[in-house]
């Protein structure tokens, strides 16, 4: 029988290593993003198996809000990291100037 | 039985690939293995009950976020060997920070089975589906947070539009104000023009 230890055990891992992420690539912004996606997603797992085990549909709404923040949180950091690039004026950002068109 | 199965299987790729994220030698693989440790994700919340997030987590990371950071990844043309130069020097550090965090986790687990708190909780039945009994609480009870989000959201795409927009000077756009305010007066003349004296220009 699967128990909320299974749960919290898979995503006390996936947490882990998500924060071990950050600190091995920490001179790779786009990496560093993903590491974070890791991490939120370790949350959502925390919240899911307690909202399950607990009978509260309460988890699930907030898994729901990190869900929300975490698609905000890629957006604008990649928004960041694209006029980052371009500000840095290198030969690849003028191509990437030139695909907008 | 087969439960248990599906949750050892979904629970291993989805360790495996966050271990690949982080250890692919090339962003655009890390992806790919994101991508897969998302859709597992999904099937361990599908596991649980929870199958409105369990799609939610495939439309929104995978349809949305994981095809930006490929976006991304693609289109920034970097030099990712020479960004990848510290890892090796980060290594021992980062291992040690891991596995603090690792045992602080075990910890704070083994102090929170000791407590008595919730020890007399086990699961439900739930009563109604999942996608009813969250829409319900979603609309009702947290209807001012659920609008806060949407909020997010819409501060997010303007946020994003925003930073990455420039005006430029050598494109010519059309202007909106001068078509619209030129009258049919000042772009015709009617002209009877009589016989034999020729056309005044």
């Amino acid at each position: 029988m699967i128990s909320l230890a299974h749960y919290l055990t898979v995503a006390a891992i996936l947490f882990v290593l998500g924060v071990l992420g950050i600190f091995l690539n920490r001179r790779n912004v786009i990496l560093m993003l993903m590491a974070i996606e890791l991490i939120l997603l370790s949350v959502n797992i925390n919240l899911v198996a307690f909202s399950a085990f607990l009978g509260d549909i309460v988890g699930q709404v907030m898994a729901m809000f990190v869900l929300t923040v975490a698609a905000a949180e890629a957006a604008i950091g990649l928004a960041i990291l694209v006029i980052f690039f371009r500000g840095r004026g290198s030969i690849a950002v003028e191509d990437v100037n030139r695909m907008r068109g | 039985m087969i439960g248990l199965i599906a949750f050892y299987l979904f629970a291993t790729v989805t360790i495996a690939s966050a271990i690949a994220v982080i250890f692919a030698r090339n962003p655009v693989h890390s992806v790919l293995w994101l991508i897969l440790a998302f859709f597992n994700a999904a099937g361990l919340m599908l596991i649980a009950g929870a199958e409105f997030i369990a799609l939610l987590l495939i439309i929104v990371y995978v349809g949305a976020v994981a095809v930006l950071f490929l976006f991304v990844v693609m289109m920034l043309d970097v030099d990712f060997a020479a960004l990848r130069s510290g890892f090796t020097r980060n290594l021992p550090f980062g291992l040690l920070i891991a596995l603090v965090l690792l045992a602080e986790i075990i910890i704070a687990v083994s102090a929170w089975r000791a407590g008595p708190a919730l020890s007399g909780a086990g699961p439900r039945e739930a009563a109604q589906p999942n996608i009813e009994a969250l829409g319900q609480a979603l609309y009702t009870r947290f209807l001012y947070p659920f609008e806060i989000a949407g909020l997010i959201l819409l501060v997010a795409m303007i946020g994003a539009i925003v930073l990455t927009h420039r005006s430029r000077s050598d494109r010519r756009p059309q202007s909106a104000s001068r078509q619209i305010g030129r009258r049919p007066e000042d772009a015709v003349e009617l002209a009877n023009p009589p016989v034999g004296e020729g056309m005044k220009l």
